[in-house]
């Protein structure tokens, strides 16, 4: 009897399969998804990581450049080590991509959690996130230099907020202490958005936001960009809020603090994927590139838009990776 | 009075056929996902993003917001029917709408709940218009320290209730705290208590540990017991609702104090999880009916619902504001915005007047909308108690095997419900409370968090708690709540009132 | 409810020593979470308190109100007051057991044929229906799961060789 009811639902799942299934396959060999798209998130919602990937999802949505739907999932536990262990797991599995921050790094270094970058497919780079060095506007800070010095006179009782522990906001945190000597007291939080609010709501002193995190608190008038975490000035010259634009903030190395820190907002998939499969999302991902939404957003959020594909990216992420180590370990943020 | 002629305009937008077409579709479906344990909001989205292409973003956003009004509806269901609730905030509702639901009050404990619900969020809508941009700065004095204090009275408040043992509430407490703490530790980046197994990283999702607890506990209970629901009788026509609704009116103070408490909770980044059980708590002590909370009482349906609605859609004011979602539900709105290209933060609402007052109208008849939908639904649901446990209860297993697993895509997650069904059957059965439990683990690692923020901040010093008159009040409300039962005491030794007997 | 089967006409687990078991339980987990805690640091650096404050006091508490719990399950309960008669325990095994091997089959088969199963074997076997009605609805059941979640809101759950056989 257990056999008849399986042959039920056998036939009415292959049934079901036929109806739905039924879509025109393409002659070409070209490989293309035939389930809807996983997009991961490793981290909360609201951050730069969730804002760039929900742009995506709507971009990919809106333009059709996928036949398939893509859904966005976040899985921020464990420091975004939830999001990439299953991802790690879905070998073999392409219909699955993930975006990363520099948690990509930093998470398995300062937890020991079995992963590392290797253990994923790399698809491609879409673009580089800036940092700033961000004050509240009722402070009168104008420059980087006043807000150190103020925090040096201050003598250690500055707050910084950040989004989580030993990851990039506390490695630049640290970076700035050391080349400083100014001391600040770390305040994790669990994701961007929160750390700009803990600014805007003056519980905190600064803040490293990502450009994309805090602009629409420098619009509303409550937020101001002291300097970039970068070598050369971006170039995006539309002007933002108090009549400035991105190009017009300084980098802090202009001002006296020689930090440089970018981060990778790269697309990578499951382990075990195929040349097709990674030439598919990157054909997709440069098409997504050429929307205006996705101008638009590389625009507001002063985004490095650097693309980078096949070894060229690998390359670089083993470089990165490499950098993050000798920067974990300076701190001493690195697992025991 | 600009707000007011906003809203009008926002009006005339949202009731366009098609926008009210857009609404039900979105309700229907916020719904379903309510139900269903393991559906959340991002794969609502992900069915509707399509479709939203090819209509306005007010029209599209309208679709997304009511997939929100439409799951804070369902919550309300599975905890009722089943002991079952699918979101933290439906928790409290499990504790008098499940008794009612057993004692054949279903569609009572539902439609009090779909109502108070509605009124909750009604009351939170006004407030919205009337005061936004106050309760924007309101939510803004909320450091640390004040989190941790949200937290410290929503623990105070419910505490100290129960009529366990207090040996009982207290390990019952802690254990809640000692799961909460599974995983990573959000101050450090260090893992802890996860003994290198990989599946701890994450932790203990309430969600699992409800399901098992509550779902599975529940069916072990009924088991033992024999093979039947006792609610079979369950009234399946809609008189049940009018009837209702003559009732519901006694209770005015209750909804009224459970508004405020939600409003208040919306607007801290706490939310509505800690509305609902502070509600039910105060409820519980200040009601005159107090005592026979937990039996059945229609009130303890009230209070929770009210402050839940009231604070899940207050909290949508900050998020608009500021771009920080309050809920993952929550979090399916702001995704929308990005979506649409519209950045959530201050200037929304003066760049895009036009769609947030669209938005905030939408609130006013999605509420509505959704209240006629699910109230006719009742007796549908009240129904479903109707069918014969050996059918509804392996089908409530597979479900709740479902609503685990996808919560962290692990099969992992499965065992570890049934291990807590087991564990909420014995826990249950030698008279240990499982509401503490149950807050400890979805609260317990945020107000750790949130104490540890504030130490930092101050080095050290306790003094932070009491530093500013917001955060000190919020400590003083919170011990006052603690201590309430010795207050009473000492009150009645004042003014001997005859004392209500106990019921059984 | 409990005290229904007071009396002990038929036989059944005392509730004495189950009460004392959870009590043991939980003084086990007190010692495991006070050791976890000892391994990650339970004073304070410099980041204030370290990872394993909280954790080692809740577990001071765990144990402190066990031993209190056990010492009260050990004096207050009769000894002749049961937990449940043995054919009530009977009948929540009956659901423990299969679920236990659902969960388990959820891994291997996959989640449709191992709810198939399940409800089929709860229909049949507790609830006595039909062999027409126990397929329809057992193998109904995870077609509509399959169609709302995979399908509708495009969930994936677990599955089994037999729908990799599919192409599901």
């Amino acid at each position: 009897m257990k056999r008849s009811s399986k042959h039920f639902l056998l036939g009415a799942v292959a049934a079901i399969s036929a109806a739905t299934y039924f879509m025109p396959t393409p002659a070409t060999a070209a490989w293309e998804p035939t389930r809807p798209v996983e997009f991961i998130i490793p981290a909360g919602t609201g951050g730069g990581a969730d804002q760039m990937a929900r742009t995506i999802q709507g971009i990919v949505t809106k333009h059709n450049l996928m036949k398939q739907p893509m859904v966005v999932i976040n899985k921020s536990g464990g420091a975004g080590g939830e999001g990439f262990l299953d991802v790690k797991g879905s070998k073999g599995n392409p219909h699955k991509i993930i975006i990363t921050l520099s948690n990509l790094f930093t998470t398995p270094m300062a937890t020991g959690i079995p992963f590392n970058w290797k253990d994923l497919t790399p698809v491609a780079m879409l673009a580089l996130d800036e940092f700033n060095l961000w004050v509240n506007t009722d402070k009168p800070f104008k420059t980087a230099k006043e807000f150190i010095d103020a925090a040096k006179t201050a003598n250690g009782t500055f707050k910084m907020a950040g989004t989580g522990s030993k990851q990039e906001d506390q490695i630049i945190t640290e970076a700035i202490q050391k080349a400083t000597g100014a001391k600040f007291i770390y305040i994790p939080e669990r994701g961007g958005g929160a750390v700009a609010v803990q600014l805007v709501g003056n519980h905190v002193e600064s803040t490293v936001n990502n450009p994309i995190e805090a602009v629409a608190h420098w619009k509303g008038g409550k937020l101001r960009p002291l300097c970039f975490f970068d070598s050369k000035r971006v170039t995006y010259k539309e002007v933002v809020a108090e009549g400035k634009s991105w190009a017009d903030i300084p980098t802090c190395k202009e001002q006296g603090l020689d930090i440089v820190y970018l981060m990778l907002r790269g697309i990578f998939m499951s382990p075990g994927a195929t040349k097709e499969q990674v030439d598919f999302y990157v054909g997709l991902f440069r098409k997504v590139r050429d929307t205006p939404e996705w101008k638009k957003l590389m625009e507001d959020g002063a985004f490095n838009t650097t693309f980078m594909t096949g070894d060229a990216f690998t390359k670089w992420v083993a470089a990165e990776e490499k950098r993050h180590e000798e920067l974990m370990k300076a701190a001493g943020f690195m697992a025991k | 009075m600009e707000e007011l002629a906003n809203l009008f305009h926002g009006f005339a937008v949202v009731l366009q056929p098609f926008n009210i077409l857009v609404m039900v579709i979105g309700i229907l479906l916020g719904v379903i996902i309510g139900v269903l344990p393991g559906l959340g909001g991002a794969n609502g989205v992900a069915i509707l993003l399509p479709l939203t292409f090819s209509m306005s973003p007010t029209s599209a956003i309208i679709m997304l917001s009511c997939i929100y009004w439409g799951a804070l509806f369902g919550g309300a269901i599975t905890s009722v029917l089943f002991n079952i609730p699918g979101e933290p905030w439906s928790v409290a509702t499990t504790f008098d709408g499940y008794p009612m639901a057993q004692q054949g009050k279903a569609g009572e404990a539902l439609t009090a709940a779909f109502t108070s619900s509605f009124v909750g969020a009604l009351f939170a809508v006004i407030m919205i218009t009337l005061v936004a941009p106050l309760v924007a700065k309101f939510a803004l004095e909320f450091g640390p320290a004040e989190k941790f204090g949200v937290y410290f009275l929503a623990f105070c408040s419910f505490v100290g209730m129960s009529k366990e043992p207090p040996a009982k509430t207290v390990a019952s407490m802690m254990i809640g705290f000692a799961l909460g703490a599974v995983g990573l530790d959000q101050m450090t980046g260090q893992l802890r208590l996860t003994f290198g197994i990989t599946e701890l990283l994450i932790g203990f999702d309430f969600l699992i540990a409800v399901i098992g607890l509550f779902g599975i506990g529940e069916i072990l209970l009924t088991m033992e017991e024999g093979l039947s629901f006792k609610g079979r009788s369950a009234m399946i026509n809609l008189r049940v609702v009018i009837q209702t609704w003559k009732e519901l009116p006694r209770y005015w103070m209750t909804s009224l104090r459970s508004c405020l408490i939600g409003c208040w909770m919306g607007v801290t980044p706490a939310g509505a999880t800690p509305a609902s059980f502070m509600s039910y708590g105060i409820a519980k002590r200040v009601s005159k009916r107090g005592h026979n909370f937990g039996n059945g009482e229609i009130e303890g349906v009230v209070a929770p619902e009210t402050a839940a609605h009231a604070a899940g859609t207050s909290a949508l004011l900050p998020m608009l504001a500021l771009g920080v979602p309050g809920s993952p539900t929550a979090a399916v709105l702001l995704g929308g915005l990005l979506i649409w290209g519209l950045q959530p933060g201050p200037m929304l609402f003066i760049e895009q007047k036009d769609f947030v007052w669209g938005l905030i109208a939408s609130m006013y008849l999605g509420n509505v909308v959704g209240l006629i939908i699910v109230l006719t639904c009742v007796p549908l649901f009240a129904a479903i108690l109707r069918i014969p446990f050996s059918i509804i209860a392996p089908i409530i297993l597979v479900l709740c095997a479902i609503g685990a697993y996808s919560v962290h895509n692990s099969t992992f997650d499965v065992v570890m419900m049934l291990v807590f069904g087991v564990a909420g059957y014995l826990l249950k059965k030698c008279n240990y409370p499982l509401a503490p439990l149950v807050l400890a683990i979805v609260l317990g690692d945020k107000a750790e968090e949130s104490f540890r923020q504030s130490l930092l901040a101050s080095q050290g010093s306790l003094s932070i708690f009491w530093s500013n008159g917001l955060v000190g009040t919020i400590m003083a409300l919170g011990l006052i709540a603690l201590f309430w039962p010795m207050i009473q005491a000492g009150w009645s030794m004042l003014m001997p009132v005859k004392k209500g007997t106990r019921q059984e | 409810m409990a005290k229904k089967s007071k009396g002990a006409a038929v036989g059944g687990p005392a509730h004495r020593s189950v009460e004392a078991g959870v009590a043991i339980f939980a003084v086990v987990l007190a010692l495991i979470t006070i050791g976890g805690a000892l391994a990650v640091g339970i004073d304070w650096g410099a980041e204030g308190p370290k990872a394993g404050f909280f954790p080692f006091y809740v577990g001071l508490f765990i144990l402190g109100s066990s031993l209190i719990n056990l010492w009260h399950a050990l004096r207050d309960n009769p000894s002749d007051k049961l937990f449940a008669e043995w054919i009530q325990l009977r009948q929540v095994m009956s659901v423990v057991i299969p679920t236990t091997i659902y969960v388990f089959l959820i891994s291997w088969i996959g989640i449709y044929i191992a709810s198939l199963l399940l409800i089929a074997l709860f229909m049949r076997w507790l609830g006595k229906y039909g062999w027409g009605y126990v397929v329809a609805v057992a193998a109904g059941t995870p077609l509509v799961i399959f169609i709302v979640f995979e399908k509708w809101f495009l969930v994936p759950l677990p599955k089994g060789p037999l729908e990799e056989f599919l192409g599901l």
